[in-house]
């Protein structure tokens, strides 16, 4: 199949009907409009159900609500706004896809590309102790490649699952191989449908006994365990690098292009792209702090994912940071001077 | 009483109702509400393919009395999550039941756009003029002077502003087809409110729109009263305030 040149918003939406969407619900912010728009034209005319609701927050209750295969996307402002329902999405083990395509913060902030909702994403869904599982890619095709693997991580586990891209992402524009539509096989015997057989279906998080709810927890804890083996990342020039840059999403492509430069003038640098933010991949990382001599984070955030990396390393090597935030874009320049720096302190170590 | 005399039965637990013993407190109207709404059901035949949206509040359990498909909401979210069931699946019946914390303080965003929507649900709508669960707070629907555990001196209208009045402030929106008030607290208004929630069904059934009943209930634990006294206390008080009737009604359904 010829690639179309695609933006990052309309390839997530088109690869999403392409994977049996049945229904959106969202509300409209900067910079992922393009999203919702795509779909207000093509969904409905493949039989889905499109629907602008009042707030994200409405939304997201109409996406617990939907009982098929569902998404909804938004930026940082929208997702604080559905933390509240993608609690009860979690503690009800309902699936959906929830894209949030990363603005400058905190508040308002500016619509331009940041990644300060790691924390928000990864750490949490909401109140409580539930977790999404988080997909970032780094490409226009990856995120198209990864909404498909988003819809049937969220079946298989029945739990919400995240593609975590950024304003840069969602607006530029690549070539694209689109996937072949599937109608998706569904195990739905949890939806309220009105007409299962057997006894009245309930969807609920509520256990008002203490036992109860710890055992809901426990379920979900292990489904986060078995999740483990979803885990997925990249390496690129590890093999006898000194300087490790561990990076994500757009960042980890202008790493890359930092650690090709570096290379070029001697340094042996090489990349850890994290591919699922939940699982993190930290065997992948402990195992590459233990070759290398130091590890460069670089993120568009005042550093959140390199709490995780810094967990993983847990002291084998020095972890260091850099970050711009605020809807700055760091510069393949700006990410070799900071290899070069790490490069020289284990030099003179 | 002669066992084999022909007998015909005139009343009984309708099948939706599930016999179990109740979480609610005496005097409490919810148990009559989910009654009339179970009755309803099965008269209309719709156990098959009813599906309900239980709120936060007493009535959370409201999936513990009734034997259908049900999906428990967040606070205020039940219209939102009764929207995405019904625009997936068109051809269910749908309806939520939430009180008054819960619509009309938390949920307003989600009542006034799901009606304004014409979302082809059934609303019901329990009007106690107090929060029941978490004790007896101040509602929007508490009466001016009203006294609860956040108003010790009464309610005070330059403070907290006058008691919201739902069924008038959804009736005239164009997507609502059937908005109506009424009381559980005689039985004449029972069987009135029992009309109203089949009504309110049937132009849910017949997809004219959006379909509310606000029906006036007791709180005797939250209000401080005994049962009887409750239901006194309703008539007397909250009926100036909150006028029964039916608000708006297609033609096609009315009795």
């Amino acid at each position: 199949m010829m690639p179309a040149f695609t933006k990052g918003n309309e390839a997530i939406a088109e690869s999403a009907i392409r994977a049996g969407l049945r229904a959106y619900f969202g509300y409209p912010v900067t910079p992922q409009s393009e999203l919702p728009e795509y779909l207000a034209r093509r969904l409905p005319e493949r039989g889905g159900v499109f629907l602008q609701a009042e707030s994200e927050i409405a939304a997201i209750n109409m996406v617990y609500g939907a009982g098929a295969r569902v998404m909804i996307s938004t930026s940082g402002p929208g997702f604080s706004l559905m933390q509240e329902g993608l609690s009860y999405l979690v503690g009800a083990e309902v699936p959906c896809v929830v894209v949030d395509m990363m603005r400058g913060g905190p508040g308002l902030g500016n619509i331009a590309p940041a990644q300060g909702d790691y924390f928000q994403a990864t750490k949490s869904a909401g109140h409580g102790d539930g977790r999404l599982l988080v997909l970032a890619p780094w490409s226009v095709q990856e995120a198209c490649d990864l909404t498909r693997v988003a819809f049937d991580l969220a079946d298989r586990y029945r739990n919400p699952v995240a593609i975590l891209g950024d304003g840069l992402l969602g607006q530029m524009m690549e070539p694209v191989v689109l996937p072949a539509p599937v109608e998706p096989a569904r195990d739905v015997a949890w939806a309220t449908t009105g007409a299962g057989s057997g006894p009245a279906r309930v969807i609920t998080s509520l256990d008002l006994e203490p036992e109860a709810l710890e055992a809901r927890n426990r379920r979900l804890q292990e489904k986060y365990r078995r999740a483990q083996q979803e885990v997925r990342w990249e390496g690129y020039r590890l093999d006898d690098a000194d300087v490790a840059v561990v990076a994500y999403g757009i960042s980890a492509r202008i790493a890359r292009t930092a650690v090709d430069r570096a290379r070029d003038e001697g340094v042996a640098a090489g990349l850890v792209r994290p591919i699922t933010l939940f699982p993190f991949p930290s065997q992948a990382v402990r195992d590459v702090a233990s070759r290398v001599r130091i590890v460069l984070v670089t993120e568009l955030s005042a550093g959140q994912m390199v709490e995780d990396v810094r967990l993983a390393a847990d002291g084998r090597v020095p972890v260091r940071f850099y970050g711009r935030f605020g809807g700055m874009v760091s510069t393949p320049p700006e990410i070799l001077d900071q290899i070069e720096q790490a490069a020289s302190e284990v030099r003179a170590a | 009483m002669r066992p084999e005399s022909p007998m015909t039965r005139v009343f009984g637990r309708p099948p939706v109702l599930i016999e179990t013993p109740t979480h609610y407190c005496p005097g409490c109207t919810h148990g009559i509400a989910h009654r009339l709404v179970a009755e309803v059901i099965d008269e209309l035949g719709l156990r098959g393919r009813t599906i309900g949206v239980a709120s936060v509040g007493c009535s959370v359990l409201a999936y513990h009395y009734l034997d259908v498909d049900f999906q428990q909401a967040a606070h205020g979210r039940a219209p939102a999550v009764a929207t995405g069931i019904k625009r997936v699946l068109p051809g269910r019946v749908v309806f939520t039941y939430q009180g008054d914390g819960d619509l009309a303080a938390i949920g307003t965003a989600e009542i006034i756009h799901a009606a304004n929507r014409g979302e082809r649900i059934t609303v019901i709508f329990i009007n106690n003029a107090v929060y029941g669960m978490t004790g007896g707070q101040m509602a929007p629907t508490t009466l001016v002077g009203m006294r609860t555990t956040t108003t010790p001196a009464g309610r005070d209208p330059v403070v907290y502003g006058f008691p919201l009045r739902v069924a008038e402030l959804l009736a005239p929106l164009p997507g609502v087809a059937y908005a109506s008030r009424v009381a559980l607290s005689s039985p004449a208004h029972v069987n009135r409110a029992k009309r109203s929630i089949r009504r309110a069904f049937q132009t849910q059934l017949d997809g004219l729109g959006f379909s509310i009943v606000e029906m006036l209930s007791t709180c005797p634990v939250g209000w401080g009263q005994t049962p009887i006294d409750a239901m006194r206390w309703l008539e007397a008080e909250m009926f100036p305030v909150f006028p029964l009737g039916e608000l708006k009604a297609p033609a096609e359904v009315k009795a």
